[in-house]
């Protein structure tokens, strides 16, 4: 009897891979879409700011300005592309969004330096995309503070000085890349399984097959099991496959124990699989799966804490992150990644994983059952 | 069991189900000797589908009761599927496997004995002609072979009861009367056969025939006493030169007729008293009658009688 049952899944799993290998589409969605996410979250998606378009409006055209202008563009956080002879052509610049910052230095700029009185530079930024702006108006900011500091250490020194140290762990160097590539397993395995899944249980029904085979022995647990079976082994063929290219193409680290990836994976994949098994069961055509599964997957992906921190959401939508399967595999996949922390520390995202897990696929499961009733 | 139940495989009791409000079977009772080919017969949407897949574990009848192979289909489901073998018009195979493929995933599927797998994968490869294109994808088949395969696929494990809803549905004639030489050599060798047509001709082939419309049975026995109970009008068969103008001359004395190819059936009370008197009709008429007699209705004819009755 139980031997009738493996060898039943056994042959559903067997199929699905042969179809899999064979369909372009299916293909393209295990082998290209992971390596494809890692790639534009590793270069592309970039949040640091480097390289800032910027114009530089010396009016003053002295030693002192120019020496803020070369401290300003020497770590590489400026380029000077433009000097523009007018307020107007500096407008203009900004206008067409040729330059995301300026800096206008007017006329008395040494003047008022040598005779020690106070005097002022403007700083102009490109608002639109506020992150940046933000940024690099931080830089700018202290890199002014240093010069003038420097200027003043010509003179007594001030009584107290706060001298302040900055380091920052687990990515010293502040890489957005470090944080971004961990974030696309967890990502690639969501997307990769919901489709899988979706798609491959509602093409059955839309050929009717799935009526074939339920005039057969087949039981719909083993029909699950044969559903799911080859997308979770693929899914962790992906989480493989990016950590590898990660590693080898990002340099991103690998602080904490390796073991527990394929674990938490595990226990991440059972609502992934559930949530692909729901969609199966609400889509009636092929397309509509993939509706479904983005319509899922884009507010999963945003609700997560994988671009936008959680803690500056709106109350409401912070309560239903807690929800979100992947909001806790980011946190796991990170720490283990980043900050090389070990079960100690993650047992928490883990039993939350474990329960939404087994609350997700006995509810998929049941609703499964009953659909093909 | 009893003896008598021995040889049913099939056995329903006023077995309804209904869609809501609407009732697509209504207390519905039958019973299917073992080895005889079982015709279900009636137009689209009269339940016949919805009655095999009630029978096949698909459904979950509304009320009534049934037996397949002997088991409740209420309760024992599993075990049903496991003596059934069940085709539809849909020809439910994998269009992304090869032929092979299809024949070795049922294999596992119907949990076909290790042993018996290349033999019956050879059987089914030589019954549906596709000896040499075993390795060819199942969607590049012509239709007549991929009912055949579909067939073979669902009779891997030999089943003692065969479910065929709407299996020539879609195939040629050539293909649709091969097929039902197969399933004439597999009643003969002992399977019990049940099928679902409207294609009034294929009532012929079968042993027994039930008539289903708007969800009840209206007449049911061998093809002879469906033909002899239900048909109690003559049919006269009438060759002439000028069919349409024979058609209205009879028209015009209130007799039902209808074209059939290139010769005139005419409905009549009795063949005796009538083919004087329409022979006489078309004469008048100045019509040049090559030929009038007496034909055996075909099973169209009945239906259709049957269907104005009720």
């Amino acid at each position: 009897m139980i031997q009738d049952t493996f060898e039943r899944i056994n042959q559903m799993v067997l199929k699905e891979f042969i179809q899999i290998f064979r369909d372009k589409r299916m293909k393209a969605i295990v082998f290209v879409i992971p390596l494809l996410q890692t790639m534009v979250f590793g270069y592309a998606v970039t949040m640091d700011v480097n390289h800032i378009p910027t114009a530089v409006y010396d009016v003053d055209r002295s030693y002192e300005s120019r020496e803020l202008v070369r401290r300003l563009t020497a770590p590489g956080y400026f380029d000077v592309l433009y000097r523009p002879g007018s307020p107007d052509e500096l407008r203009d610049l900004l206008d067409r969004s040729k330059i995301t910052f300026a800096l206008q230095i007017d006329r008395g700029f040494s003047a008022d330096l040598k005779r020690r009185i106070p005097t002022s530079v403007q700083v102009l930024v490109d608002g639109t995309d506020s992150n940046t702006g933000i940024v690099a108006l931080d830089y700018a900011n202290r890199i002014i503070l240093k010069f003038q500091r420097d200027l003043s250490a010509t003179r007594p020194a001030p009584a107290v000085r706060i001298d302040l140290r900055q380091r920052a762990w687990y990515n010293p160097e502040l890489k957005s890349k470090n944080y971004n590539v961990p974030g696309v397993i967890a990502m690639v395995i969501m997307l990769t399984s919901l489709l899988l899944t979706s798609m491959a249980v509602v093409r059955e029904r839309e050929i009717g097959t799935m009526e074939q085979l339920m005039v057969t022995p087949l039981r719909p647990a083993e029909l699950i099991l044969g559903k799911t079976i080859p997308f979770a082994i693929i899914a962790f063929f992906d989480m493989v496959l990016v950590t590898v290219f990660g590693v080898l193409v990002f340099d991103i680290p690998i602080n904490g124990s390796l073991a527990l990836l394929p674990l938490s994976t595990a226990i991440y994949l059972l609502s992934i699989l559930g949530i692909g098994l729901v969609i199966s069961t609400v889509a009636k055509t092929q397309q509509q799966a993939l509706m479904s599964t983005f319509l899922f997957y884009m507010p999963a992906v945003l609700l997560s804490g994988f671009m936008f921190p959680i803690e500056n959401m709106p109350e409401v939508f912070q309560y239903m992150t807690y929800l979100n399967p992947l909001r806790y595999f980011l946190v796991i996949i990170r720490g283990l990644f980043l900050k090389g922390n070990g079960m100690s520390i993650l047992w928490p995202q883990m039993a939350a994983l474990l329960v939404i897990g087994v609350a997700v696929i006995s509810f998929s499961a049941l609703r499964f059952r009953k659909r093909l009733g | 069991m009893t003896d008598d139940q021995d040889h049913i495989a099939v056995k329903v009791e006023s077995l309804s189900r209904k869609f809501g409000d609407f009732v697509a079977v209504d207390r519905i009772s039958l019973e299917v000797k073992k080895g005889d080919i079982f015709g279900f017969l009636g137009p689209n949407g009269a339940g016949k589908s919805t009655t095999i897949r009630m029978l096949c574990g698909l459904l979950i009848p509304t009320a009534g009761q049934g037996t397949v192979g002997g088991y409740d289909i209420n309760t024992r489901s599993e075990e049903i599927k496991k003596i059934i073998g069940y085709m539809s018009q849909r020809f439910s195979l994998y269009d992304d496997l090869t032929v092979e493929e299809n024949i070795n995933f049922f294999s596992g599927i119907y949990n076909v004995p290790q042993a018996r797998k290349p033999a019956r994968k050879q059987w089914v490869l030589e019954m549906a002609g596709l000896g040499d294109s075993r390795s060819a994808l199942t969607r590049t088949l012509p239709g007549g072979y991929k009912q055949r395969l579909a067939l073979g696929c669902a009779i891997l494990h030999e089943p003692s009861i065969l479910f065929l809803d709407e299996p020539t549905s879609g195939v040629d004639p050539l293909s649709r009367r091969g097929f039902w030489k197969l399933i004439y050599e597999m009643s003969k060798a002992g399977t019990t056969v049940f099928v679902t047509t409207h294609y009034m001709d294929e009532a012929d082939y079968c042993d027994r025939l039930a008539l289903i419309y708007r969800g009840s049975i209206i007449a049911e026995g061998t093809p002879g006493e469906l033909r002899r109970k239900h048909m109690t009008a003559d049919v006269l068969e009438i060759e002439t030169e000028n069919v349409v103008t024979a058609m209205d001359a009879l028209g015009r004395s209130g007799i039902e007729t209808a074209i059939f190819g290139s010769v005139l059936h005419a409905t009549v009370g009795s063949a005796r008293e009538d083919i004087p008197r329409l022979k006489k009709l078309l004469a008048d008429a100045g019509i040049e009658v090559n030929r009038i007699e007496k034909i055996v209705p075909s099973l169209e004819d009945v239906f259709v009688t049957l269907i104005e009755q009720s």
